[in-house]
């Protein structure tokens, strides 16, 4: 409660500010509304790092932390589509039905809606990464470097995006190596240090030398240093946070898509899409290969990330099957974005059950 | 595998360092209590010692400086709640909560330059006698020296409300600051010193977070275990032994909670996370049955304000 007045506090300072100078300004200007701070280094982190590119571009841009995916929402919405931002893009899940019903008030504004699939006006579109290319890249350097086959995967929330992260990471990693095991634990947070940091523990005590992660701080790349297995960074590049352990991280880039949709504002070409992008139009990003990976390794992974770029390979090539042997995808199909963007069972291979 | 005896030692020990943050902050705020001061301000101690500890090393370069500045920090920032409520006699919850909004919106204000720079290495002692002994090594070697430092607050502290005479004072003014009062003593220096002490030790215990545990900064990172160390206190009905075993069960929860889904056993998290304010509950059921207990081991005066008469 008391972090929510705060930031009810600063985000109402911050909107006062924006009204201000929404007097003066008369180019484009992009707002952006974020759920956490933007110093989480990671989710919210790596937004900011897109909206400074636009600033970057020459535009003026606000942005508003902390917004609950709440009433408060639209309240922050309305008050920026009221004080002359062009287009605005809300950068998390929950805000799905705020901008769509704010998005109907303001027909002139432009509203870009960050991982959902509700485009209910002409002017919202959606936007969201194949982050799960990115974890085929991981599984399959994770399924090489085990030693112990034993996996340890750090998972956040039971929501399809975290679902698909885990399947996409174990066929890849099952495809390499089909001794692996991939153990989950659930943490049930984006981002608490010292939980993350108990739950790598965990795993590693149990034999995992291999630890993934679906949650934002760092102090599991850290927790692996320490412990003298290998890691994966999440969201930005952690390499300088764990040198030995993280072998590549896999980078959001938002910079370019918001670059681009404020340009096309500008220009008057902005249309309703829906976008959906992964290694091959720059919006995931695999970081430098480690070293310590075998060459071979590192040019199999190099040759993986063109494929999956280049549409050769897909992450969910058929035949894929759940846990209890039903048919997910035939042999020779891949799985469909319908599928992907609602998957909710975990594919073969996966060990206990998703958490209610 | 499960059955090894390493590995349970293994286990043991994260237990025992997630406990420290909280051992450091409850013993120091049990201090505070027991002078009969309600400060509900741990949270933001702790997030200010955090922040303060990260940014001094990172900017020194000194882990000394960054773990004593950690502690000063925490006595600076417990020095407004004790003018507030000491010599302005304001409400102690009010004041407390304060505090805490307070802490954790100026540390992610300082904290904006540091996020993203990867904290240094916290130096180990004993490292090299962590395999000698089966079960016991992985426990009693290979930690840092803010490690044994919490394990041993315990005792120190339960020495010292014991068997010093300014332990009895500190009890005396807590229990009954009108008649502390009228045996000379002053009662308000002797709270004001409690309440810097109690921000030394949660600015240690947030340092140790932000330098030891996990070595970064990020917003809010000390999650609510400024909470959890305030439930402690009244877990332990104000006894410092028990804190240690309280934070033990407390810090323990989450790791064997994750060590079970790695085997695979599923318990509901949300029970989970629950459970400690479950315990202190049922603990403090348990002893409110017994109210002569009850009135033994709660500071009479506490959170109550003491105006001295002219």
């Amino acid at each position: 409660m008391h972090k929510f007045l705060i930031r009810s506090f600063v985000s109402s300072l911050v909107l006062l500010f924006t009204l201000t100078v929404a007097a003066v300004a008369k180019d484009v200007k992009a707002a952006f509304v974020y759920i956490g701070p933007t110093g989480d280094h990671g989710w919210t982190y790596q937004h900011d790092v897109g909206r400074k590119a636009v600033e970057a571009a020459g535009f003026k841009t606000t942005y508003v932390e902390g917004v609950p995916e709440s009433a408060d929402a639209e309240r922050v919405l309305r008050q920026l589509a009221n004080s002359g931002h062009d287009v605005i893009f809300t950068t998390s899940f929950g805000y799905m039905n705020p901008t769509n019903k704010v998005a109907k008030e303001f027909p002139n504004v432009k509203f870009e809606h960050a991982t959902g699939y509700k485009r209910e006006h002409p002017n919202v579109s959606t936007y969201a990464a194949r982050f799960y290319e990115g974890r085929t890249i991981l599984g399959t350097i994770a399924g090489t470097m085990t030693k112990s086959n034993v996996i340890g995967y750090v998972a956040s929330f039971p929501i399809p995006e975290v679902i698909r992260g885990i399947n996409s990471f174990t066929l890849a990693a099952q495809k390499v190596n089909p001794n692996i095991k991939t153990k989950i634990v659930w943490a049930f947070t984006w981002y608490d240090p010292g939980k993350e940091a108990e739950a790598a523990k965990a795993l590693i005590d149990q034999g995992a030398d291999v630890i993934a992660q679906h949650t934002d701080s760092t102090a599991i790349v850290q927790m692996a240093e320490k412990a003298g297995v290998y890691a994966f960074g999440q969201a930005s590049d952690m390499d300088k946070f764990a040198p030995k352990a993280v072998l590549t991280s896999v980078e959001n880039n938002w910079g370019p898509y918001y670059v681009d949709r404020v340009k096309a504002v500008a220009n008057g070409t902005w249309s309703q899409k829906d976008t959906w992008h992964g290694i091959g139009d720059g919006m995931v990003v695999i970081s430098d290969l480690d070293s310590q990976m075998p060459a071979d390794l590192r040019s199999k992974v190099k040759k993986l990330q063109a494929d999956l770029a280049s549409g050769k390979v897909h992450s969910f090539t058929g035949p894929i099957y759940d846990q209890k042997g039903n048919l997910m995808v035939a042999e020779g199909k891949t799985a469909d974005d319908g599928m992907l963007a609602g998957m909710m069972t975990y594919v073969k291979g996966v060990e206990g059950d998703i958490p209610k | 595998m499960i059955i090894d005896i390493n590995f349970i030692g293994l286990i043991i020990a994260s237990i025992m360092a997630s406990a420290v943050p909280l051992i450091l902050a409850s013993c120091g705020e049990l201090i505070t209590e027991r002078s009969g001061v309600l400060n509900l301000g741990v949270e933001g101690m702790m997030i200010i010692g955090a922040i303060s500890g990260f940014a001094l090393m990172t900017v020194t370069g000194s882990l000394i400086i960054a773990i004593f500045g950690a502690m000063l920090a925490g006595v600076l920032i417990s020095t407004i709640f004790a003018f507030l409520t000491q010599t302005l006699i304001t409400n102690h919850v009010a004041t407390g909560l304060a505090l805490t909004i307070f802490g954790i919106g100026i540390s992610a204000m300082i904290g904006k330059n540091f996020v993203g720079i990867p904290g240094k290495e916290f130096p180990i002692l004993f490292e090299g006698l962590k395999d000698t002994i089966p079960l016991l090594g992985p426990i009693l070697f290979g930690h840092s020296i803010v490690f044994y430092f919490a394990f041993a607050l315990p005792f120190i502290t339960s020495y010292f409300l014991k068997k010093t005479k300014i332990g009895l004072i500190v009890r005396a003014v807590g229990d009954s600051p009108e008649s502390a009062s009228n045996q000379g003593i002053n009662v308000r220096l002797v709270r004001y010193a409690c309440i810097l002490y109690g921000g030394a030790m949660s600015g240690l215990a947030g340092a140790y977070l932000s330098m030891i545990y996990t070595p970064q900064w990020i917003e809010n990172m000390t999650g609510g275990r400024g909470w959890i160390a305030l439930a402690l206190v009244v877990f332990s009905t104000w006894n410092p032994i028990k804190i240690l075993i309280g934070a033990m069960i407390f810090g323990g929860l989450t790791i064997i909670q994750f060590h079970m889904q790695a085997i695979g056993v599923r318990i509901p998290v949300q029970f989970l996370t629950a459970l400690p304010y479950i315990v202190t509950i049922i603990v403090l059921v348990v002893i409110s049955r017994d109210s002569r207990k009850i009135r033994l081991s709660t500071p009479s005066s506490l959170g109550k304000s003491f105006h001295k008469d002219n």
